[in-house]
């Protein structure tokens, strides 16, 4: 009976804030907001929308992330994949790159912030020795007006998580077969790997490439941290808008929801495009019997950029720590005068209510998200059916833009006088930590070896009793990791915590963002560095606890 | 004609319409009725439905009656049906003792009693005083005991087989054949075995039914 519930609370959670989200923000853009007293339909907002100076330039900057991004991370994973998959040095590097997964978004802009700013690390390094420069250079890097550092901020991160989801996807292709039979016929590794193997890893892998280009089209912390500022992206203009005091203001961010809802969809759409040019190459690739065989250099900037993206963010990581414990540091010392906890200090009875409700809202979101999946997990062993369409319905929260329902879901929450209540935020980051943690799951729940629930009925368990005393503890890792990253997921989310904290409920992530255009490196430091902290204690508390719970027992280790 | 046993009637077992088993027979109290037959010709079907874990994929009809109670009507935590599958599947997160007790009915309480009881079941399968043991720290023989040991101890009403044996080396094989029969009619278990090994079905010495050919 409680199973049944599992999945249609499920679907409900995962359709209903965005259905009701995007009807809170069609219906403003066409000028129905009865609250304000918009009764008549009309394209008026478009109008004003159009006219809004260079917003065109704003939609061409979100576009062009979108899909830059998307090709970039992509293009890295495939080629070190294709080139290294197999290799001892893979596994190194997977081991280097996986635990930037963890780390929230804005978190990753930061590190790349402060490593590449006029007077970042990078600079500081080489003056005055190299350059002359004895005060920071005038070079717009950070926020240049293409957008190029907010898409390599985009970048670093996405790579990691492409990657893992490449590596899910691996054991289903034969890989050391395919890879043989492909050198037996004289083919290099990479082309071998391209034309073998790739389509059916690719096939695997979309949803998650298309939730990169949702995000990147879409992003804001991170665009407010690296990105181009006259004109924003699109995402973050409307955010501007949505915060306005001048109500009447939310007609024009509703209609320029629809417009970025548009601008996803038009980036889907020519990556689709890409797809097909793609497939072609592929076909005239196998056809001509492209064998690549002298790919050496290939695969070493395959690795060379992989290491570039994950050395980026460790640099800036610990850069930003050393910021945050930073005394007197003058340009262009490449190290700070002195060390001092005075920031963390300072930032300690301001940070309190944040950190409390970072951890609350994670910690529940994870536990509410973990219990639903296993409850669907639970029905579909019953029925014995694993729908894949709902896995186009878990992939939804991921690939319809945050900023396009969120805010539509935000009217809905000042209505039923929700907004900026611990409900409402864990709600909404639900909805988000909702198919990670299904999806963290649903590989261990059908890995566990079913027939020990035979056994144990046959010693008269019933069936929660079998669950709580047979499959939960042998899945205790699993279940663990899950909540490691559903809390991970809740740490990163910005714009969510924005609307619905409206100001008054904020975390971490919201705060550091926050903080970002106030230029206070010290305390900024302080703040990234919870950031990077709280996911990583989650992974710790995952790794730790099971083996200490079941230290005795062997065949329960790694 | 006594109800003693296990009794099947008109166990019917189909995969999209294609009908894999089809079985009347009854098993006698310590006796050992052997079905044989190739991989996928559903064997292990059978033992699932008896079990309770059909497939949703599979259909089936027909009754299983142990000792005069239709089992097939209950759910599967209620029929009290032990298996030993090929491998000893030991829980791994508790002690050699601890899954014993786990299996234990709750009819025997006290933690001192149910571990006492726990000890003797060991004992009787020549594993006195390993009742602390991990598990993992066993050999494949001792597993294989221990495994016995456990669904012996749970008060079954009958045994199923699933080719328990076909992972152990030759002597130890010879050695488990001989224990879990002789145990079996000690307990008077009626013993439904499925397996394709021949020597199984000469040990066990009872009728044998061959399906799937």
């Amino acid at each position: 009976m409680l199973t049944r519930l599992g999945p249609l609370i499920t679907i409900l959670l995962l359709t209903g804030p965005i259905a009701f989200g995007l009807a809170g923000t069609v219906l403003p853009a066409f000028g129905f907001l009865p609250v304000l007293g918009g009764m008549e339909l009309t394209l008026h907002h478009f109008r004003t929308l159009f006219s809004q100076p260079a917003i065109l330039t704003s939609v061409a900057i979100s576009l062009t992330a979108g899909l830059v991004t998307a090709l970039f991370s992509l293009g890295v994973v495939v080629l070190f994949v294709a080139g290294w998959a197999g290799t001892r040095l893979f596994g190194r590097v997977q081991h280097l790159v996986s635990p930037l997964l963890s780390l929230p978004h804005a978190a990753a802009a930061f590190a790349l912030a402060f490593l590449i700013a006029p007077s970042g690390m990078l600079v500081r390094l080489v003056s005055p020795e190299l350059t002359g420069w004895e005060r920071p250079p005038d070079l717009l890097v950070v926020h240049d007006p293409m957008g190029l550092f907010m898409m390599a901020g985009l970048i670093v991160k996405e790579i990691p998580f492409l990657l893992l989801v490449t590596l899910a996807a691996l054991p289903q292709v034969r890989l050391k077969e395919t890879r043989m039979l492909a050198a037996s016929m004289g083919y290099g590794r990479v082309a071998g790997f391209l034309l073998g193997l790739w389509p059916a890893v690719y096939r695997q892998i979309r949803l998650p490439v298309f939730a990169v280009i949702a995000f990147a089209t879409s992003v804001v912390d991170v665009a407010l941290i690296l990105g181009p500022m006259r004109p924003s992206p699109l995402a973050v203009r409307l955010v501007e808008w949505m915060n306005d005091p001048d109500l009447s203001m939310r007609y024009l961010a509703s209609a320029g929801a629809l417009l970025q809802l548009g601008v996803t969809a038009a980036a889907l759409g020519l990556w689709m495009g890409l797809e097909r040019v793609g497939r072609i190459m592929c076909i005239v690739g196998v056809e001509v019997g492209v064998r690549l065989r002298r790919d050496a250099l290939l695969r070493g900037a395959a690795l060379l950029a992989m290491g570039l993206a994950a050395g980026a963010v460790f640099a800036g990581l610990a850069t930003l720590a050393l910021w945050s414990f930073a005394g007197l540091w003058q340009f262009p010392d490449a190290l700070p005068a002195s060390f001092t906890l005075k920031s963390w200090m300072r930032a300690l009875p301001r940070i309190a209510a944040p950190l409390y409700t970072t951890l609350l809202a994670g910690l529940l979101a994870t536990l509410i998200a973990g219990l639903l999946a296993i409850l669907c997990l639970m029905r579909e062993e019953e029925t014995g059916r694993r729908p894949r369409r709902a896995l186009m319905l878990l992939y939804l929260p991921l690939l319809v833009p945050q900023v396009a329902f969120v805010f539509g879901l935000q009217l809905f929450l000042v209505y039923a006088d929700l907004l900026a209540t611990l409900p409402a935020l864990v709600l909404a980051h639900l909805v988000f930590v909702m198919p990670y943690a299904y999806l963290a799951l649903k590989d261990p729940w059908y890995a566990f070896d079913r027939r020990y629930n035979q056994v144990a009925a046959g010693f008269g368990k019933g069936r929660w009793r079998r669950f709580a005393l047979v499959r939960l503890p042998m899945m205790t890792r699993a279940v663990f990791a899950m909540g490691a990253i559903g809390f991970a997921v809740s740490v990163g989310l910005y714009l969510p915590t924005v609307l619905v904290g409206a100001g008054r409920l904020t975390t971490i992530t919201s705060e550091a963002v926050a903080l970002a255009s106030g230029g206070d490196r010290r305390i900024v430091g302080v703040y990234a560095f919870w950031q990077m902290l709280l996911p990583m204690l989650g992974f710790g508390v995952a790794t730790l606890v099971p083996a200490l719970i079941f230290r005795r027992f062997r065949g329960m280790q790694v | 004609m006594t109800k003693k046993g296990l009794f099947l009637e008109g166990v019917t077992i189909a995969l999209e319409g294609r009908v894999l088993v089809s079985l009347t027979c009854r098993v006698a109290p310590g006796e050992v009725l052997t079905v044989m037959g190739p991989s996928g010709a559903g064997k292990s079907s059978l033992l699932a439905y008896l079990g309770g874990f059909l497939e949703p994929a599979f259909t089936a009809r027909g009754r299983a009656l142990v000792d005069g109670v239709e089992i097939t009507a209950l759910p599967a935590e209620e029929r009290h049906v032990g298996i030993l599958f090929q491998d000893p599947l030991l829980f791994p997160h508790m002690s050699v003792a601890g899954n014993l007790m786990f299996a234990l009915p709750e009819s025997v309480k006290g933690r001192a009693e149910r571990l006492r009881h726990a000890e003797t079941a060991l004992a009787g399968v020549e594993m006195a005083g390993m009742g602390d043991r991990d598990p993992a720290t066993l050999s494949g023989g001792q597993k294989a005991r221990v495994a016995l040991a456990r669904v012996l101890v749970s008060e079954p009403r009958m045994l199923l087989l699933d080719e328990p044996f076909s992972k152990l080396d030759m002597e130890l094989r010879q050695q488990m054949r001989m224990l879990v029969f002789s145990k079996a009619r000690e307990s008077g278990l009626p013993v439904l075995l499925v397996t394709h090994d021949e020597a199984d079905a000469k040990a066990a010495g009872g009728e044998i039914v061959r399906i799937g050919e």
